[in-house]
C-alpha cells in the first residue's frame, strides 16, 4: 500500500526510530475508538492526524453544551447532534486519506465481538464502569491490545493491557480491579467536576502508546498503570502482575460473555435496574396511600426534616450492613437528591426481588417541607 | 519503623491530604486495617494497593521507608 501525501508526515517519517514503515504500519493499522468523548476527542484527532489508516468510532450520545469545553472536536452547531456522526466528518476534513468508520450505537455485549473483530486495536474512551468491565473483557477473550484512560476529577489513569511484555506476560484491567465496584463502594457517583485540559492530556497519552505500540518506537505502558495529577503535575507508574484468581471474575469464552450482565448501577445513568424514578408530583399523589411504605434513607440528623407524610428511617449506612424486613410491596425511597435511594433501592431488590421500590427522584430537596424544624436526636 | 502512604483520586476526599506517614505496620493488611480504623469510610470504597510502586496481590511484607499507594479505580472519560 502507497501512503498518500507522504509530505503530509513529512515530520514524523524523519523521526530516526520511526521513519517510513512507522508511517507505514500506522497506515495499516485499525483502530477503535470506543467513546468520542472527552478521551476519545483528542484520541481520534491525534490519530487522524498521525495516519492511522482506519479509525473506527462507537458513540450513541449527541453532544450537549456543556461537552464544548473539553471534547474539542465539536463546535456550538453541533449541539443535538451525533457525536460519532460529527466527530467522523470533521476527521474526515482533517485528514481524507483515512477511512473513518461510525458505530453510533449503544456498546452491548451483544455487538461488542462484532464490532471489535473489525479492529487491531481497542482504545477505551468510555465513562462508566459496566462498559470499561466489558471493554476488558472482550478484548481479554478476543486477544486484542487494549489502550485503557480514565479520569477521576484531576486525575488520569493511561495502561496498555492484553499486550505480551518480553517475558510473555499479560495484564488486564482485571488484574488491578478484579471486580466492578458494587452501589456506593465509589464515593460519589454523581457527574464529576473536570478540568478540559484533563482529558486532552490522558486521552493524548493513549493516543501517544496507540502510536508507539503500532509503529513499534520506544516503550509502551503494557503491563503499567500511570497515574497523573493535573494539578500537581506529578506522574506515578505502578508495575502490574496477574493476579491470578482475577481469571475467576473474565467469562470463561464468546458464548459466556454475551450472557453476562454488564448492566449493573454504577453512575446516575446507569440507572437501569428495576429501581424506579418517581417524581415528586407523583410522589405527592401516592404519599398517603396505604400501599406504599416510604423509607428516609439518610443519616441521622441531616436535615430538613421530612413530614407531612407516614414514613420509617432506615440510613443507608445501616442498609449496608443487612437489610431489614420492609411491609408492603411497594417502597418509595427518599434521600437528599437521589442518589442514595437509588443505591438503597438496589440493595433492598437483591434482598427483596419480587418487590418494587421507587427512589424519589430529586430527593428530599425537590419536596415542598417545613424545612426549618431543628432534627430531635 | 515509618512508611508513606500515597492517596490517589477520590480516597485523598477520606483523607483530607495526598500523603502521611505511618509508623509501626509490619504489611500492607495491616496498613489497610490501621486507615479503615481511623477512616472508617475507607471500608466502603474499593481501592487497590501498590507497595514500592508494584501492584500488591494479597498481603505484603514493609520495610522501612517503603512506599504505599492507595489507588481507587477510575470511571471518568
Amino acid at each position: 500500500m502507497n501512503i498518500k501525501g507522504e509530505e503530509r508526515y513529512q515530520r514524523q517519517i524523519l523521526l530516526r526510530d520511526f521513519g517510513l514503515s512507522g508511517q507505514q504500519k500506522l497506515f495499516n493499522a485499525k483502530v477503535l475508538v470506543i467513546g468520542a468523548g472527552g478521551l476519545g476527542c483528542p484520541v481520534l484527532q491525534y490519530l487522524a492526524a498521525a495516519g492511522i489508516g482506519t479509525l473506527g468510532i462507537v458513540d450513541n450520545d449527541v453532544v450537549e453544551l456543556s461537552n464544548l469545553h473539553r471534547q474539542i472536536l465539536y463546535t456550538v452547531a453541533d449541539v443535538g447532534l451525533s457525536k460519532a456522526t460529527c466527530a467522523a466528518e470533521r476527521l474526515r476534513k482533517f485528514n481524507p486519506d483515512i477511512t473513518v468508520i461510525t458505530y453510533p450505537v449503544q456498546l452491548t455485549n451483544q455487538n461488542a465481538v462484532s464490532i471489535l473483530n473489525e479492529f487491531d486495536i481497542i482504545i477505551d474512551g468510555s465513562d462508566n464502569f459496566p462498559t470499561r468491565y466489558m471493554i476488558n473483557d472482550a478484548c481479554v477473550l478476543l486477544n486484542k491490545p487494549l489502550i485503557y484512560g480514565a479520569l477521576s476529577e484531576s486525575e488520569g489513569q493511561v495502561a496498555v493491557f492484553n499486550v505480551a511484555d518480553p517475558a510473555g506476560v499479560k495484564v488486564n484491567y482485571r488484574d488491578i480491579f478484579p471486580a466492578a465496584p458494587k452501589p456506593g463502594e465509589v464515593l460519589n457517583c454523581s457527574e464529576a467536576g473536570v478540568l478540559g485540559v484533563l482529558p486532552g492530556i490522558i486521552g493524548t497519552m493513549q493516543a501517544n502508546e496507540a502510536i508507539k505500540l503500532i509503529s513499534g518506537t520506544g516503550e509502551t505502558l503494557i503491563n503499567q498503570l500511570m497515574i497523573y495529577n493535573l494539578y500537581t503535575s506529578q506522574t506515578y507508574k505502578v508495575k502490574l502482575s496477574p493476579a491470578g484468581l482475577t481469571s475467576a471474575n473474565l467469562p470463561a469464552d464468546l458464548e459466556a460473555f454475551e450472557k453476562m450482565d454488564y448492566n449493573w448501577f454504577c453512575g446516575i445513568k446507569q440507572v437501569t435496574g428495576e429501581v424506579k424514578e418517581m417524581s415528586p408530583a407523583e410522589f405527592g399523589r401516592v404519599m398517603h396511600e396505604e400501599s406504599f411504605t416510604i423509607i428516609d434513607v439518610r443519616e441521622p440528623g441531616e436535615l430538613p426534616v421530612a413530614s407531612g407524610f407516614d414514613h420509617i428511617r432506615l440510613p443507608l449506612s445501616e442498609l449496608r450492613k443487612e437489610i431489614p424486613p420492609v411491609k408492603g410491596n411497594k417502597v418509595i425511597l427518599f434521600c437528599h437528591s437521589g442518589i442514595r435511594s437509588i443505591i438503597a433501592g438496589e440493595l433492598f431488590l437483591e434482598a427483596y426481588p419480587d418487590k418494587e421500590f421507587y427512589s424519589l427522584k430529586g430527593g428530599v430537596l425537590r419536596l415542598n417541607l417545613q424545612t426549618n424544624e431543628r432534627e430531635e436526636a | 519503623m515509618k512508611v508513606e502512604i500515597l492517596l490517589f483520586g477520590r480516597l485523598t476526599e477520606i483523607f483530607g491530604v495526598t500523603h502521611l506517614l505511618l509508623a509501626d505496620v509490619a504489611d500492607t493488611d495491616a496498613v489497610r486495617n490501621r486507615l479503615e480504623e481511623q477512616f472508617p469510610a475507607l471500608k466502603q470504597v474499593k481501592y487497590q494497593v501498590a507497595a514500592d510502586q508494584l501492584i500488591i496481590h494479597g498481603n505484603k511484607q514493609l520495610t522501612d521507608g517503603m512506599t504505599v499507594a492507595l489507588m481507587p479505580p477510575f470511571s471518568g472519560g
